[in-house]
């Protein structure tokens, strides 16, 4: 089909790419003698990730769960607020720059703060912390996608005499969709991100940046590096399902796949 | 049309008397429309002409009530414009096609529908009935995006005529079509009025366009937005032939030379600038 034709000529290229990526850092430790504190060699990490792969897999499931439900809730905190902010223009013009000034401050750099708010067994200080990560680019890709209202579109729903409300629901939210998965797929990179990082700064150690930290602090350099990779993997797994449901919720409408 | 409009079987399909428009700007005011006074009846086709900035657009947003007139009174259908707008009287096809890319053709016809609480088989029984009127019945589970411009217009005169509206109103909808589309459509519209009985207020650029598509042409001018001239034009039955027969190009000198009657500085240096290029060659 044609469809797979082109899925396999836009994945080709990346993946030839990696291999050689991985094949040329593999000469490159061997043929220099790399020492593994400074980059172990692909086969070593590799080896490291095989060994401990219920170890990484379980720190990914932690560190996941603490991504989605920090996820969730930005999610639906972001599309709430960026919906009243645009029927209620007194509060969006007081949300907006919040949210502005909250996207211009490294929100990870919260974590240590927030950590100390509470006990040192809770997960709620990394939830936290992806919540408001996630929360700014889903906010603000949806209240650009609601206050969008084309001159045609308004004039013709102000010809059928169409309420607010009626705009809203057949007008505004469809139109704002693409944007909520544009910011939705931001997210879901951002929440891994905070996720992962949060745990950098104490607390449960149970996640993948705990297995990070603790890795280095044993000089167990590759399994620090398996735990990266897990990190990415999991990042990737985010991707894909917000880029899947992006497919299934507005891809039947779009003209070409890709 | 329903029931209730029996009684103004008489009442014309738009009655305009004094109507002024003035938009308020930084500095003072722009006088968009000046006593405009017009009488459209029950299944005519007039297209309203003129140059940029002329009002022609302005006045049919008056008309239709997306505009309110600063003085002057507007009857569409018997009733006050705002009535005639609550009661969905008149259909309005701008330049965009303006339909929802994420619904299908049929669900874009239906919209209106939708939006009044038609039920579902009525609705789309309609959307059927309109998408076969304007020849597009195969298209019906497509989406807009996949139609060609011409299409997506045709989709639009769908959408504007879903309620049976007893007037139709039409911003330059085949502005934007190449010529020999523009000139297909212009023979559909002809074809869909007739069979509609719809009057229908058609503003243009294009001389040819409102010769060949009207009962009569009104030429406005511009600063402040006046009509000038109201030529009649009658092509009878009109085919691709009518567009080389000689009534259709004298109504067309007719129509030009109203445009010019008050010949406005820019356009005549505009066209002294031709004639002394002309002149060069």
């Amino acid at each position: 089909m044609n469809l797979t034709r082109r899925a396999t000529a836009n994945l080709l290229p990346p993946i030839i790419f990696g291999v050689l990526f991985v094949a040329g850092w593999q000469l490159f430790v061997r043929a220099a003698d790399i020492s593994s504190f400074v980059l172990p060699a692909p086969s070593d990490i590799w080896s490291s990730a095989v060994d401990g792969h219920s170890r990484i897999v379980s720190a990914a499931g932690h560190s996941g769960l603490n991504a989605l439900v920090g996820l969730l809730v930005g999610a639906v905190l972001g599309v709430l607020l960026a919906a009243l902010a645009v029927r209620v223009p007194v509060l969006g013009g007081t949300i907006t720059p919040l949210v502005a000034a909250l996207a211009a401050m490294p929100i990870v750099a919260l974590a240590p703060l927030l950590n100390n708010m509470y006990s040192p067994l809770s997960t709620l200080p990394r939830r936290e912390v992806v919540a408001i990560s996630a929360f700014v680019p889903i906010f603000i890709n949806v209240l650009r996608g609601l206050s969008r209202l084309a001159p045609v579109h308004r004039e013709l729903m102000q010809s059928y005499a169409a309420s607010g409300t009626a705009v809203l629901r057949t007008i505004r939210i469809p139109g704002a969709m693409p944007y909520f998965f544009t910011g939705l797929r931001i997210a879901s990179s951002l929440a891994v991100i905070a996720a992962v990082v949060s745990e950098y700064f104490g607390g449960l150690a149970d996640g993948l940046g705990s297995q990070i930290t603790d890795s280095v602090g044993a000089s167990d350099y590759p399994a620090a590096w398996a735990a990266v990779i897990g990190a990415v993997a999991l990042g990737l797994i985010f991707y894909i399902a917000a880029l899947v449901l992006e497919r299934v919720v507005v891809g039947r409408r779009a003209t070409s796949p890709f | 049309m329903s029931d209730a409009d029996a009684g103004q079987e008489r009442s014309a399909a738009v009655d305009l008397t004094g109507v002024h428009k003035t938009f308020a700007v930084r500095r003072g005011s722009v006088v968009a429309l000046e006593d405009i006074n017009l009488r459209i009846e029950r299944g005519e086709f007039v297209s309203l002409i003129g140059p940029s900035g002329c009002g022609k657009s302005t006045l049919l947003r008056v008309i239709g009530d997306l505009l309110p007139p600063t003085s002057g009174q507007v009857v569409v259908n018997g009733k006050p414009a705002r009535r005639a707008r609550l009661d969905q009287d008149y259909g309005f096809a701008f330049q965009q096609a303006g339909l929802l890319d994420w619904r299908t053709v049929q669900a874009n016809i239906e919209l209106p529908l939708e939006l009044h609480g038609v039920d579902r088989a009525k609705r789309k029984d309609r959307a059927l009935e309109l998408l076969e009127l304007v020849g597009l019945s195969e298209f019906a589970g497509q989406r807009p995006p996949q139609l060609s411009g011409g299409m997506q217009q045709r989709v639009a005169i769908a959408r504007a005529l879903a309620e049976r509206p007893a007037l139709l109103l039409m911003d330059e909808p085949f502005g934007a079509l190449d010529e020999m589309t523009r000139e297909r459509m212009q023979n559909e519209l002809v074809r869909i009025a007739g069979e509609t009985q719809a009057a229908v207020v058609f503003v243009t650029h294009s001389i040819p366009e409102a010769v060949f598509l009207s009962d009569r042409v009104v030429v406005m001018s511009p600063r402040p937005g006046r009509i000038t001239e109201v030529i009649p034009v009658s092509l009878g039955d009109r085919t691709d032939d009518t567009r080389e027969a000689p009534q259709f190009y004298a109504a067309i000198t007719q129509v030009r030379e109203a445009l010019r009657g008050k010949p406005i500085a820019a356009t005549g240096a505009v066209v002294a600038d031709i004639e002394r290029a002309q002149g060069a060659l």
